[in-house]
């Protein structure tokens, strides 16, 4: 039975994947997707169906659990943030070459404008790279409707399949109509019966440079044919306008910014891709007929690239199509895009009328009051402020923060769990003290191998876990090291007399810098844990 | 017909749930809606909006053009001047007086209040004081919701009331009363205001 729901861009996602016949979904927390494996959390058919839907330590092990699911003939959702790909990526590659079994998809959500993120890498170019088909839905229905392609798109050729979402599609709400409703099972796929892969694919599972020579080939000579499904699919339809002078190819979400500039229909063509690798004959179409081509992607300029090389190889540079797009200026290098934006590359004039108000200043994010990573830095700020040379190396969370005043309390953050490793090399550089200071979070989902790194090289490093007992930053999600802290340390070869522990609080504040300080004038690895709950779970536990 | 609003304010302060409540009544009322959201970093103690945009027909952009909003509800009187580019000249502003200070450098709120003063459809009242008068002091934001009730124009208040009842049934009856409570406190107060 068909039911009307009014969903985010993930959780369209996230109901599209469990309506698919979904049995786990592999992830690990980041803006803006981690609604998607919250919605399956909170699902009841989750329950019901006994769905795997955990927390994962990192999109590593998810992405390779997920795998496995995959190996064992069901289908598999795996989801992250942009970023969440690069940790992922060997994992990610190579399930290209093992093929998939059960279905699995790849939810990325890339971040462009960085509302909440360290750059704004653009998830297709990982599909493209790895030879994976790629979907991106221009709505919330298409978000829905998509991944269960994307399943049977992936079971049907041994191959995973990316689902691509940016920001504004992952957190923009919008009317989705369903297959199935709450209670009944109406249009809802069944899950897959466990089988493992079939004869003739069941060694590509094994990549031994001899069988995955072959395996490359064979995923090389199927890009002939995704290219054919992806032309024919009707995901990437083709308007025409009455005027050449111009076509359009609008991917994703920026369709929707070109079409709100024209209610009653874009007089030019226009090409809307949703789905990769990119209808290459349909864009040659295009180029027959038309001048010049704009070409609007939200993100880095994918299509247009190649699109330069497409029109060059074929004419011999002499096509005479003019390619517009993010690499001539006639859009914005980077960032996210919006309606102005293509209002002004298409040489409409904005309609604002109020200008920006002079009265308003910036309200950046900042730590909340009566946080403990506050205590935490002011203890550490105390103690280091009798360092000349001292250096903070920060890491991913809420407590990067702390580089804001009134704190100034870290030198570099770079990507989860480059804090302790950055100290070690700065210690070997001569830098003392050298701290690193992380998340409970992010050390167990990139710090430990680091630390097994500081612990084996003798560093002279201070390493300060500032534990909330979550995953804050994202919401407060269940945290893979909470209660395992101290043991995690010690088994890696930490020396328990140099695993403190200590409760951020301003009434410790005395307790807390003698025990940084003697940690710090320590000469080899130390670990300063620092606990208190985040105080907006704890809110939460408290009603 | 279509209506744009930008929902604004500062983490924390309850948009999100302004924005649940209208699309919920647009749901009831069959309209074409998309609301975009900010989640994540932005949300500790930053600047948050939320773009919504409800049509009787489809709507294709999830973020409302400049020039183009009909209307503004903010819950501090800054956060309501920085989307002042994006409202329509016809365009109203509902937006509660009381200033959320966590900044060292917030402007004198009286030339806040003086900027605002510019637009000519213009709706303020201290949505704070009006929620603790009738005893719902966690409810500010729906005293705004039912201040901008008279000028949203696409929505009948007693839906959105309905919205109310669903969005809080799970936190009990109580909640429930004390939100309509708020809703009508903020009707009443819009009422001082010409359309």
């Amino acid at each position: 039975m068909e039911e009307k729901l009014l969903l985010l861009g993930d959780e369209a996602l996230a109901l599209g994947a469990l309506h698919a016949g979904l049995s786990g979904v592999y992830a690990y927390p980041g803006t803006p997707s981690t609604e998607i494996t919250e919605y399956i959390q909170a699902h009841p058919l989750t329950k019901e169906r006994g769905i795997h839907s955990d927390w994962c330590t990192n999109e590593k092990t998810a992405m390779e659990a997920a795998l496995g699911m995959s190996y064992a003939g069901k289908r598999a959702l795996v989801c992250m943030k942009h970023v969440g790909m690069n940790v992922c990526a060997d994992a990610f590659v190579n399930s290209a070459i093992t093929g998939a079994n059960g279905g699995l998809v790849i939810a990325a959500c890339d971040d462009p404008s960085q509302h909440s993120s360290q750059n704004e890498q653009d998830s297709r170019f990982y599909a493209d790279f790895a030879m994976m088909p790629c979907f991106e839905p221009s709505s919330q229905q298409e978000a829905y409707d998509m991944v269960r392609g994307a399943f049977d798109y992936s079971e049907a050729n041994h191959i995973p399949v990316l689902m691509r979402l940016t920001t504004r599609m992952a957190h923009s709400r919008a009317v989705v109509r369903t297959v199935g409703s709450a209670g009944s099972l109406t249009g809802i796929r069944p899950q897959n019966k466990m089988h493992f892969p079939p004869e003739e694919l069941a060694r590509f599972w094994v990549t031994l440079p001899g069988i995955s020579r072959q395996r490359v080939k064979i995923l090389s000579e199927q890009q002939d044919q995704f290219l054919h499904d992806s032309e024919l699919s009707g995901r990437n339809p083709f308007t025409d306008g009455p005027n050449h002078e111009m076509g359009i190819v609008a991917c994703g979400i920026a369709w929707n910014y070109l079409m709100e500039n024209y209610p009653d229909g874009c007089p030019y063509p226009v090409l809307k891709v949703t789905r990769y690798p990119f209808p290459k004959g349909l864009l040659r179409q295009m180029a027959a007929t038309c001048k010049t081509i704009m070409v609007v992607e939200e993100g880095q300029p994918l299509i247009e690239e190649r699109l330069r090389g497409l029109l060059y190889t074929e004419a011999e540079g002499a096509s005479g199509v003019k390619v517009k797009g993010r690499l001539d200026g006639t859009l914005p290098r980077n960032g996210e895009l919006n309606p102005d934006i293509l209002r002004e590359a298409l040489g409409m004039e904005v309609r604002q009328v109020f200008p920006e108000a002079a009265r308003t200043v910036p309200r950046p994010p900042s730590l909340c009051q009566g946080c403990g990573h506050r205590d935490f830095y002011t203890a550490l700020n105390a103690v280091l402020a009798k360092y000349e040379g001292a250096r903070v190396f920060g890491d991913i969370g809420c407590y990067t923060l702390g580089y804001m005043p009134p704190f100034h309390a870290i030198h570099s953050c770079v990507e989860m769990g480059a804090s302790l490793t950055m100290a070690i090399g700065a210690a070997d550089s001569g830098v003392w003290p050298s701290v690193g200071v992380i998340g409970d979070s992010t050390f167990t989902h990139s710090g430990m191998t680091g630390l097994l790194d500081a612990v084996n090289s003798k560093a002279d490093i201070t390493l300060c876990i500032s534990d909330n007992l979550t995953t804050g930053m994202t919401g407060g999600q269940d945290s893979a090291g909470t209660g395992k802290l101290e043991a995690i340390c010690e088994a890696i070869g930490v020396e328990k007399e140099h695993i403190r522990t200590i409760v951020p609080l301003p009434r410790n504040y005395p307790e807390m810098e003698r025990v940084i300080e003697e940690e710090i004038n320590y000469h080899g690895v130390s670990v300063v844990i620092c606990r208190r709950e985040c105080i907006q779970t704890a809110k939460r536990h408290a009603k | 017909m279509k209506r744009d609003i930008i929902l604004s304010g500062v983490g924390g302060q309850g948009i999100l749930s302004i924005a649940t409540v209208i699309g919920w009544a647009a749901l009831k009322e069959n309209l074409y809606l998309k609301q975009a959201e900010v989640h994540g970093m932005s949300r500790r103690g930053g600047d948050v909006q939320s773009n919504l945009r409800l049509g009787t027909g489809p709507i294709f952009s999830d973020l409302v053009p400049k020039g183009e909003c009909d209307l503004i509800i903010s819950l501090e009187p800054m956060e309501a001047l920085r989307y002042l580019p994006w409202l329509s000249p016809e365009g109203w502003v509902v937006t509660n007086t009381t200033p959320f200070v966590n900044i060292p450098n917030y402007p004198p709120i009286g030339e806040v209040m003086a900027e605002l003063g510019q637009v000519p459809n213009l709706i303020t009242l201290d949505c704070d004081s009006i929620a603790k008068e009738v005893r719902s002091p966690r409810s500010a934001n729906m005293v705004l919701l039912g201040a901008s009730a008279r000028v949203l124009g696409i929505l009948e208040p007693d839906n959105l009331k309905a919205g109310i009842e669903a969005v809080f049934a799970r936190k009990g009856e109580t909640v429930v009363q004390a939100n309509i409570s708020a809703f009508n406190a903020g009707f009443e107060e819009s009422g001082k205001f010409s359309k």
